[in-house]
């Protein structure tokens, strides 16, 4: 049975298509890598399947439930770990945790006993009480991968949820995320720069590359098609060798036309 | 026996949220209180010989249940107003995936936002029996209240609606200029509507606030215009419609 059903999925910005007729599926209870390069259409696309953006075109089924028009029936199905920051700064790792346990309606027992449990995974249950204003850039990130943990959804979405963390914490997040998918039967749709982590995790990884998968397959299989021996530059051959700029945020943007207006 | 969560529950960790949030930004609080001081003691001492000599009696008496609508309002918009904080800082992602109704979500922020601007209220108060307010009877100090948790309810969440459509900060300093001040400046918190000329009375007519002030003044035996049922009515009808349009329009955000 499919979790993920994707059909022909698309997406425009104005003039700019970030997501061109994509489509693919991702079989219950397995580990699915969508890689691509910077701007390549993956965040926008997992901002479609958990309904926060509505698709130009397509359609999309999460076990059975579309989300462009069942929202509350689909939220119930996934959790996810934004790429970009998702805390309230303002609270304290522990009160953040459990807001987020009660927005998913958990039993306050089961609540104490996961966070626990997995602040201790990401290392934080010594600074659960203090204000996450005072985190670093890591500490944050390690306390949004536990949150989105929290309530051990049907389906997770993972979008770089270990980018910027050292090899130790990303091994026990790693394990964490298998063992949750092996014994709770949870599908996992991850996107990662770590090609050797996508590799080691993934039953099944798509490649997207402006907006338009170009290969979908095993990971060994795709090794194979491509004659090369690592997940890399299997990955290298398919989207070529040009650097992706970073998608300008808007005080860049502001900035870039500043400098062409004092030109 | 485990409890299962209630969408009560959800209500109150959001309402709890607002209130940390205001309690830990000693700023804000303090920052928030100079505008209203400024009003009592500038307006107040400054046009109180004019208006007595007159004939509108003490102009204190009058202008302070004024100013502590206009503390209510200043502060219960600026907790709607608060999503495009959340939205900045990422918060709101991780409300707009949360398998949660999106008037339960509304719900919860706006009664937030209300109890912190009541309180609010309540400070801005104190500093007007201060400086020189009279309560006539303690009794009214109930309805008192309740006047300005609804003005505050009503304002939370019409900011609510506001920043549901407001992408950035910049779209924030047009509605206090072409929304807020006139809400406040038009609404009988700092003249007398009775003697008002005909066209002011009936922007104010049209103000809800005009009815969250004239409760006030009502409460607090300081006279009244429309009367405290008409007043309990407008303000009671409004809120409910505005708490429909901004769940609404919070449903309607992308990201
Ligand atoms: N809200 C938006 N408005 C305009 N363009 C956007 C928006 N969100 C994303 N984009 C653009 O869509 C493209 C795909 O972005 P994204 O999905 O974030 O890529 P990825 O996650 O693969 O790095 C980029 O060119 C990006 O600039
Ligand atoms: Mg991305």
């Amino acid at each position: 049975m499919l979790s993920i059903e994707v059909h022909n999925l698309q997406k425009r910005f104005g003039d700019l298509a970030a997501v061109q007729g994509v489509s693919f599926g991702v079989e219950e209870g397995s580990i699915f890598a969508f890689l691509g390069p910077n701007g390549a259409g993956k965040t926008t696309t997992i901002r479609m399947l958990t309904t926060l953006l509505k698709p130009t075109e397509g359609t999309i089924l999460l076990n059975g439930v579309d989300p462009v028009h069942h929202e509350d029936e689909a939220r119930k199905l996934f959790g996810i770990v934004f790429q970009d920051p998702s805390i309230d700064e303002e609270l304290t790792a522990y009160e953040n945790m459990d807001l987020h346990g009660v927005l998913y309606r958990m039993s306050r027992v089961l609540r104490a006993e996961r966070i626990k449990q997995l602040m201790n995974v990401v290392e934080l249950w010594d600074r659960k009480d203090e204000i996450v204003k005072h985190f670093s850039g890591g500490m944050r990130r390690r306390l949004e991968i536990a949150r989105g943990l929290i309530h051990h959804p049907k389906i997770l979405f993972l979008d770089e949820p270990t980018i910027g963390l050292d090899p130790q914490t990303r091994n026990h997040i790693w394990s964490y995320v298998k063992g949750l998918n092996k014994e709770e039967g949870i599908t996992v749709f991850l996107t990662t720069h770590y090609m050797e982590e996508a590799d080691r995790v993934a039953d099944y990884v798509a490649v997207i590359d402006h907006g338009a998968i170009v290969a979908q397959d095993t990971p060994e299989g795709l090794k194979q098609k491509t004659g090369v021996a690592s997940l890399e530059d299997a990955f290298l051959s398919l989207t070529g060798k040009s650097i992706r700029e970073e998608s300008a945020g808007s005080i860049d943007q502001m900035r870039m036309h500043a400098r062409v207006w004092r030109r | 026996m485990e409890k299962i969560t209630t969408t009560g529950s959800i209500i109150y960790v959001l309402w709890l949220r607002q209130l940390k949030r205001y309690a830990r930004s000693r700023a804000r609080v303090i920052g928030s209180l100079g505008q209203p001081l400024l009003f009592l003691v500038a307006l107040g001492f400054g046009f109180g010989p004019v208006y007595q000599k007159a004939g509108g009696g003490n102009y204190i008496e009058f202008l302070a249940p004024g100013v502590i609508a206009m503390g209510v309002l200043f502060t219960a918009m600026f907790a709607g107003i608060e999503i495009i904080w959340d939205r900045q800082f990422g918060f709101l992602k991780e409300m707009l995936v949360a398998p949660v109704s999106r008037l339960t979500i509304v719900i919860g922020r706006t009664l937030g936002g209300a109890t912190v601007a009541t309180l609010q209220g309540c400070i801005v108060l104190l500093l007007s029996l201060v400086i020189g307010f009279h309560i006539t009877h303690m009794g009214s100090m109930f309805l008192g209240l309740l006047f300005m948790f609804l003005v505050a309810v009503l304002f939370t969440a019409f900011g609510t609606a506001v920043a549901s459509m407001l992408e950035d900060m910049q779209g924030f300093q047009l509605i206090m200029n072409f929304l807020v001040m006139p809400t406040f400046f038009l609404s009988g918190a700092l003249f007398p509507i009775d003697t008002a000329p005909q066209f002011l009375k009936l922007i104010a007519a049209f103000n809800p606030l005009s009815y969250g002030v004239d409760g006030l003044r009502a409460a607090f035996g300081a006279g009244g215009h429309f009367g405290i049922p008409l007043d309990l009515l407008v303000l009671s009808l409004a809120t409910l419609f505005l708490l429909a349009v901004g769940s609404y329009l919070f449903s309607k955000i992308e990201i």
